[in-house]
Parts: C-alpha cells; structure tokens; sequence
C-alpha cells in the first residue's frame, strides 16, 4: 500500500514536471511571476496558519474564529488609517499607527474569544468546542458586518512604491515584497520566542503535557491566552498585508483565507510551527501554479481536494509526528 | 445573589468591552465619500450591554458549577414529562394534528409557504441530527447532499420529465450514494478534521454548480421546476401550495417515524456510544467505521429528500440556496434545539425559522444570535434547549 | 488443561521506548491469571496490544476458542477481537455516560446481534425478537453482577464501585470466552474489594469464561489467581503460583528497589 502511494506520488510529479518544464520554457517570465504570486499568497497564510497551529498544538481545537481575528485586524487598520488620513496626519505615522491599532486590537479579540467560547469548555468534549468555535466565527463576522458594512470597503495601500524598487516592479511588486520580507521577520522572531524565552518553553511544555506542566508551576491559562495572543498578532499583520495588496475589505475576507490557512497548517502538519510555514509555502505556490497553467474558477476546490488527499493518504502532514491515542 | 465583587469586575469587563468594540461600533468611515461618522451612542449601549451580560454570565456560569456539584439526577424536560403522561399525550398530539390539518386552510398561502420552508428544516434537521446528535459527527457540508437532492429532481425533470413522486426514491438513493462516497475517505479521519473537510466538500459541490454551466445553467440556476401532481392532476398555484404542505407533513411525520425506531435500535445505540466513547465502543465489538458510515450515509439521505422538495416548493434553484449558511443553519437547528433529541430539534428549527420570517425587524440579526447562541448553549447547556431523553425498558411486566 | 491464550514474544516499541520487551505468556481455560508489576511496568500496554488498541511492533498473539481451532489476533481490529471472545474493562472507567445502565450492557450484545438499518426502519418481527431477546439477556446479566436495581438510571449516575461491575458487566454481555479486567478494585473500599472478589470467583465458575487481570490490590491478586505473571520495565520477570511468585527475589527487587544499590 505505502510503496503504490509513492509510486503514485512520483508518476504525478513525473508527469507535472514534464509538462511544467514545457510550459516553463515556453514563458519562463510567466512562471517567474506565478512563483512570486505564490510565495507572497503562501506567505499570507502562513501569517494566519501559525495562530492555527500553535492553538492546535496546545488545545487541540480547530479556532474557527482565527479567521475573523484576521479580518478584525485588517479592518481596524482600515478605520484607523482612513480616520487618520482624513486628520491630515503623515503617512508614515498612519503605516505605523494602522499596524500598531491591528495588532493591539486583534490580539485583544483573540484574547476575549478564548476566554468567552473555548476556556468554559477546556474540560467538555471536543464536539462542543468546535461547534461553540463555529458559533463564534459566525458571530464575529456578523457582529462586523452590522457594525460596519456588508459592503467591500476599498483600502488605500498603506505600503508606497518604494523607488529603489522601480526596477524589478514589473516582476513582483513592492507590496508583495514587502509582504515577503515583513513574514520572514516575523518568522524570525516567532522562532526565536518559542525557542529562548520563558514564556516560549512554557508553550511547548504546554503543549507536550498540560497536567506534567501545571505541576511543574507553570501557569496553564497564561499560556494559552498567551499562545492566542500571539496567533493573533501574527494574524493580524497577514490581515493588514494583504489588505494592502488586495486593495479592498469586506467582513467575510477572514472565512476563506482562515480555511485556507487550516488547509496549511494540516498540509505541513498541525501543532508544528516550521510545518505550518512550509505547508503555506506549498499550497500558495501550487494554488498559484494551479490557477496559472489550468482553471482560475476552481482555485478553491484545488486547495480542499489536497487538503482531502493529504488527511487521507498523510493526516500527520509533511513535517507532523504520528501519534497514538491514550488509552 | 450578586456580590460587590462581582459588580466591580463587571463595570470592568464593560470598560474592556467598551474598549474593544470601539473602532468597529463607533467610527464608520465612509471611504469613497471620505467621511468618517461617529456614533457614541452605541459606546453607551455596549457599555450597558456589557456589563449586565458579564453579570448574567457569571451567575449562570455559578449556577452551572454548583449544579454539577450538588447531583447530576437527570432533570426530564417538562415536554417529555407530558408525552409521558397518558392523560396529556393524547390530547396533546390531537391538537397538534388538528392544527396542522386547518392551518394551510385558515391561514392565507403565504404563511402556508413560510410553514413549508420550516418544516423542510425540520427534516433536514432531523437527518442531521442523526449524523451530529446521534454518532457525534461534526458535518459541515451537510447543504451538498440537499443540493443533490434539488438538482436531482431539477434535471431529471428536465431532461427526461421525472416526475416528483418518481425522483423521491431516486434522490434519496443518490443521497444515501453520495453520502457514502464522501464518507468512506473521510470518516476514518479524526473528529475534527472531518468538519472541515465537510465544510470543504460543501463548497466544492457549490462551485462546480456555478462554474458548469452545461450541468444546471451555472449561477443563473434552472427554473420552472413542476409542482408534485396528485396522480397526474395537477393543481393551480393556490391549492399547489397547500398540497406541498401535506406533503411535507407526511414526510416529517414518516422522518419522526423512522428517526424514532432507529435511535432506540441496536445500531442508533451504537451510533450514541460511539458518541460517547470510540475505544470502549470499539472494545464492545461495534465496527467504528462501518457505524459512521450508516449514520453519515442516512443524514445524506434526509438531505436529498429535503432537497427534493425544496425544489419542488421554489419552482426555481441555483447554486445561491446551497451556500455553507445552509449548513450552518441546519446545524444552528439541530445545536441549539438539542443534539439528540428529535423533539428538541422540531422545537429548534420551528423557532430558528419561523420567528426571523415574523420579526422582520430583527432578521438581520439572525445569523449574529445564531452564533451567539451556540456559544452560550455549548457553554451553559450543551444538551440544547430540550434534552433527548432515554427510552426506558418495560421488560420487567413482560417477565414477572 | 489447555491454553486458550498464547503469546509469544511479545514486543511494542514506542519510537525508541520498549513499552513491552519479548513477553510470554499463557492463559489456560478456567484460570484466573494476574498480570503485575509497578506502575509503568507496560500492563496496560499488554491489554491494549492483545485487544488491536495497538498494533504490536513484533511478537504473536493466538487464542483457542473453547471448542474452535486456534487463531492469531495480531493486527485483527479492536472490534474482531472482541467478536472473537475477548473483551474488556478500562482502568479509567469509559461507559457510555449518555445511556441507561441497560442500554450500556446492550452495547455489548451489539455484536452478537444482526439487524441492521432497513429492520430496524420497518421493525421486521425477527427485529422485534431479537430486540426482546437482548433486553432480557442483558437484563439477566445485571442481575448476576448485582445490578439490577440501577437498571434505568444514566450510568453517570451510578455509585463509583457499580460503575466498575457495569463495566464487567456490559464486556460479559459480549459473551467472551477470555475477560481481561484492568484494574478492576481501583478506587474501591474493603468491602467493594471483596465483593468483586467473589464476583470474580463466581464468573469463572458459573459463567464458563477465563480471566486475565491487572490489579495492584496485592491482597485480591493473591487470594485470587491461580497463576500470576509479574513484569518490570516492559519484561517478564517471573511467573508462577501465588506463593512462588511472592517468594521471588526478581519481584521482591522489583517492586522495593535493589536494597543492595540504596544501601
């Protein structure tokens, strides 16, 4: 059975690769933009996917309203940029206020939904978490679209064409490099707080072993608030990048781009943050590629048909461990 | 009752509150006219809102606590108390039936109509119940299987002019089909990850409706769909409303019917074990996969049914009435009303459906309590607005 | 007398753990076996590769059903094995906290049981017998274990000690030649503890089944068992009578630490 699914694996790739080095050849700048295209949409979802895979891998449930914190975050950037904007204020200090108000806000948001939906529910079957993270989702992204406007609210890119960047603007824009740049930082440095500081060994061990790490001192619901806090944050900048990019916002943004990010985060294996990364990585530039050479209008069934065959034929995802259930 | 401690904390989340909704409830910018608007009332009322729901939330919160602490004796819902009283059932059920018999007669056609798309939420509700109340599988795409049903009897009829009475046990097969072909890949995966394929699912089935046009007319749907006929008479427009009433009726009836023995049946108790438990159910002997399967497959079925009428009542589909808010409709119907109790989700998707088509004003704000509703009832009352009571066993008459 | 459980060289490998070490061990008809040693040992590690919870990394297990040829269980699925005659008790009590005490032994007739969705939808007469038919057999099996007067409550309701018969109760209910009991006195009081005591005794007599128990009650173990297996660190370390075992150096080390070592 595993050696048919590697056979199979390889006589697909085999095949792409044949085709994709005649079309590459073909249009070798084409194929250069949709790598580029690729890695700024993986790079998006990997922004979100980590808020995923860091609640999963610590109270392994699927936070539904993860998406909406994101399209919290671009939305706040919005109001506060146009508010700001219409005071006359630099635009410098707006870039910097926008940002500043997302993340704040959003991490705020993440914050109160733990506290309001999943943390009454740690110790009840894992069915009623979900559905009461669903009702939550449901609930944010109406509460903005009441609140606001079900409408698309175009947004004014907060990122300027930078004029160094004048040259090379034709293959990938300065937005998108931004949007490169500013996920590689913050990879860098999500990295570099999971690994080093206490906070972030108190998050593995958390998630290793909740009752092994309670023991130890160490505080069970600061982590957890922490770790949506966190995944918040992150969401947030991905929210306000490629509201910059897109142009526009609406309430329902956070859905797609959350199931998206999920598909991700499975793609490279849930509860591990360099697999998230990777799966993000994977799926934009092959969605990119999907919708480039074959059909635009099903970009979406391709993500969840490779979400279907990876929990099939791979459920511990790219980088994932196996486990087994306790008995 | 309420203590000063509790007071202050309160005044505080209302603060947080107050805080927090700030830049989404009181700025409203305008960016194509460039004007931003600034509505403070609305920072009043969040935070008088707030704060009296952070004090009935910590009550209830207590409440629950010291419930659990003093004896989990099961409380029986007062609705199953008098279902269970002989004297009151049969009057009971006689008014009910008498006024479902008088009310497309006495009410003009347009609430008949309102009635009609309840009821199909009824079914539908009832078949998902099987799959989430019952075997405790989370399904999100539960909207493709009733698609399946609508477009079965849409093109069937169109292309080879089916009739509704004919399509019935067609779709219902095509459901149970596509059910267990979704469910065989899907269902030996872990709980969770099954919503989201489900969810997936759902929307692929959306957008391939949308993108063939050759299959149903893509986005611009397909129409003048026939009305069921009663042995080939057909009705005018009026009394065609009122027949798909009855039929509707006898469908949930029959779904009640069916729904009822097999929850008290060897495989509906392995569905609710299952539930409950999969390494003790498994140890029993019960096939883990097989059992899913059943469940999934006969949610799929309700679905086609549902669809089928669906269709037969709108004259018109396309792939608009088939979006994820459908399921997460049905599944507001089936978690609100109580996972696991037939009559807990008749009550559910009566209310859910009913009161936003006769409190226009309110509407908009469906889908908003919607998810607050779960929420709070997953938090406060998992077991939904009316609990699904056991069937009790009357053997020890039989024996002594 | 003959052996109706066979296992040979039993190992489970977690990643680079030895969960199990190359185990044997035989249970013989009629026998009231133990299976004991310090917590971590890989006790419950046994139940759980013999009964398809885990797939065993190496090693065999066979069962000889009274009266049936012999046959190996390995890679069979939890369900099958219980199908064939094995079942089981959790450690940590796992009934069915949404069903009625009746309900929960049911379950285990399930799979002694036939009708499936369409029999159950028309409710066919043989449905209906068979129906009748599992409500008194399981009825019958709560008066044996002493149940009986709970048989409408939810199971959650139940007092801790008849939790723990209902578990026993609902695994006879699959009509197993071979019961494995995990921990079945944990958390009882004396009195508990001796009335499963006799239970026990009386199942093996009455009720034509074979058990193979966990038990840290060192009392219960060896006022009970026939034969008693202690391992230690995923090994088998001795095997024999009550008195054998309990004179063994290996279990003494093992169970108070190498005296030698702390000294």
């Amino acid at each position: 059975m595993r050696k048919l699914n590697i056979l199979l694996g390889v006589a697909i790739a085999g095949i792409a690769g044949f085709f994709g080095i005649k079309e590459i050849i073909a249009d070798p700048v084409y194929f250069l933009e949709l790598v580029l295209g690729g890695l700024t949409r993986g790079s998006i979802y990997a922004l979100i996917a980590l808020g995923y895979t860091m609640v999963y891998g610590i109270i392994q449930l699927i936070n539904f309203a993860h998406g909406e914190i994101y399209m919290i975050g671009a939305m706040t950037a919005l109001i506060v940029a146009s508010v700001l904007g219409l005071w006359g204020w630099n635009s410098g200090v707006i870039v910097f206020l926008a940002f500043a108000f997302a993340i704040l806000y959003s991490c705020a948001y993440g914050f109160t939904v733990e506290k309001i939906a999943y943390k009454p529910l740690r110790n009840a079957p894992r069915l009623s978490a979900l559905i009461s993270a669903i009702g939550m989702s449901l609930f944010l992204q109406n509460y903005v679209m009441l609140a606001q406007t079900p409408e698309f609210m175009p947004f004014e890119s907060l990122i300027p064409d930078f004029q160094f960047w004048e040259p090379f603007a034709h293959i990938i824009t300065a937005v998108e490099m931004s949007i490169i740049v500013t996920t590689v930082i913050v990879m860098i440095l999500l990295g570099m707080l999971i690994k080093f500081t206490k906070i972030g060994k108190a998050m593995r061990a958390t998630a290793q072993d909740k009752v092994m790490a309670s023991l130890v001192g160490i505080n069970v619901n600061r982590v957890i608030s922490t770790t949506f806090v966190v995944g918040s944050a992150t969401a947030a900048i991905g929210g306000v990048l490629i509201a910059c990019h897109v142009g526009q916002v609406n309430f329902f943004i956070g859905f797609l781009a959350g199931i998206k990010a999920f598909i991700a985060a499975v793609l490279g294996g849930i509860g591990s943050v360099p697999g998230a990364v990777l799966g993000s990585l994977v799926l934009g530039i092959s969605e990119s590629m999907f919708t480039g050479y074959f059909w635009s209008e099903y970009e979406d069934v391709f993500a969840f048909t490779i979400l279907v065959i990876i929990l099939i034929f791979r459920p511990s995802g790219i980088l994932g461990k196996d486990e087994t259930s306790k008995v | 009752m309420v203590t000063k401690k509790e007071i202050k904390q309160s005044f505080f989340i209302a603060l947080w509150f107050m805080v927090l909704t700030f830049p989404l409830m009181v700025i409203k910018v305008n960016t194509i006219k460039n004007i931003v608007v600034f509505r403070w009332t609305n920072l009043i009322w969040v935070g008088i809102v707030g704060f009296l729901a952070s004090l009935i939330w910590n009550y209830f919160l207590r409440m629950k606590d010291e419930k659990k602490k003093a004896d989990t004796k099961d409380n029986i819902p007062i609705v199953h108390r008098l279902l269970q009283n002989e004297k009151f059932r049969i009057p009971f059920l006689a008014a009910i039936g008498i006024f479902a018999l008088v009310y497309p007669f006495v009410f003009p056609m347009y609430h008949t109509s309102i009635m009609i798309s309840a009821l199909v939420y009824v079914m539908l509700g009832l078949g998902l119940n099987i799959v989430v109340g019952l075997a405790g599988l989370l399904d999100l795409g539960y909207v493709a299987f009733y698609a399946v049903g609508a477009y079965a009897y849409a093109l069937l009829n169109l292309h080879f002019g089916i009739s509704f009475w004919v399509v019935l046990p067609i779709a219902a097969l095509l459901g149970t089909i596509f059910g267990t072909l979704l469910g065989y890949p899907v269902l030996r995966l872990r709980g969770d990850y099954l919503a989201i394929v489900t969810l997936g699912f759902g929307e692929i089935i959306r957008i391939v409706l949308e993108n063939w046009d050759e299959l149903g007319n893509g986005p611009r749907g397909i129409g003048n769909i026939p009305s069921p006929s009663f042995f080939g008479h057909q009705f005018n427009q009026h009394n065609s409303v009122i027949y798909i009433y009855f039929i509707v009726i006898a469908l949930v009836l029959l779904t009640i019917f069916f729904v009822n023995r097999l929850e008290n049946s060897r495989i509906g108790r392995a569905w609710i074990a299952l539930r409950d438990d999969e390494i003790a159910c498994q140890a029993m002997g019960i096939d883990k996969f097989k059992t899913k399967l059943t469940a999934f497959a006969l949610g799929a079925t309700w679905a086609a049914l549902g669809g089928v009428v669906f269709a037969a009542k709108t004259s018109f589909i396309n792939p608009m009435s088939f979006t994820i808010w459908e399921s997460i409709t049905i599944l507001c119907v089936v978690v609100i009303g109580g996972m696991g109790s037939a009559i807990g989700v008749i009550a559910g998707a009566l209310v859910l459906i009913l009161l936003p088509e006769y409190l226009r004003a309110v509407a908009e704000y469906r889908m908003l309590v919607f998810g607050a509703l779960q929420v709070v009832v997953m938090v406060f009352k998992p077991e939904g607005l009316i609990q699904g009571v056991r069937k009790i066993y009357k053997f020890k008459k039989v024996e002594e | 007398m003959e052996p109706i459980l066979n296992v040979k060289n039993l190992t489970m490998n977690f990643g680079g753990l030895k969960a199990l070490d190359t185990v044997n061990l035989t249970v013989e008809k009629g026998q009231i076996a133990a299976l004991i040693g310090p917590n971590g040992a890989g006790k419950t590690t046994f139940f759980n590769c013999i009964t398809g919870i885990y797939e065993p990394s190496e090693g065999l297990v066979e069962i000889t059903p009274p009266g049936k040829p012999t046959q190996k269980l390995n890679g069979l699925k939890t369900n099958y094995v219980t199908e064939r005659g094995l079942a089981r008790t959790f450690q940590n009590i796992r009934l069915f906290e949404g069903m009625t005490v009746l309900e929960n032994v049911m379950i285990g007739r399930h799979c002694r049981l036939k009708s499936g969705i369409i029999k159950a939808m028309l409710r066919t007469s043989s449905q209906k017998d068979e129906e009748k038919q599992a409500v008194y057999d399981s009825y019958e099996i709560l008066e044996k274990i002493g149940l009986d007067q709970y048989v409408d409550e939810m199971a959650v309701n139940l007092p801790y000690g008849a939790q723990r018969r209902l578990e026993i109760a609902r695994a006879l209910a699959t009509d197993p030649f071979l019961l494995l009991l995990d921990e079945p006195a944990a958390g009882m009081n004396p009195q508990e503890t001796k009335e499963l005591d006799e239970l026990i005794v009386w199942l093996r007599d009455n009720e034509n089944v074979s058990i193979l128990l966990i038990e840290h009650d060192m009392k219960l173990v060896m006022s009970l068992s026939d034969n008693i297996h202690v391992v230690d660190y995923g090994k088998k370390i001795a095997e024999g009578t009550p008195e054998e075992v309990k004179s063994n150096p290996e279990v003494i080390k093992a169970y108070l630490g190498d005296e030698s070592e702390d000294a």
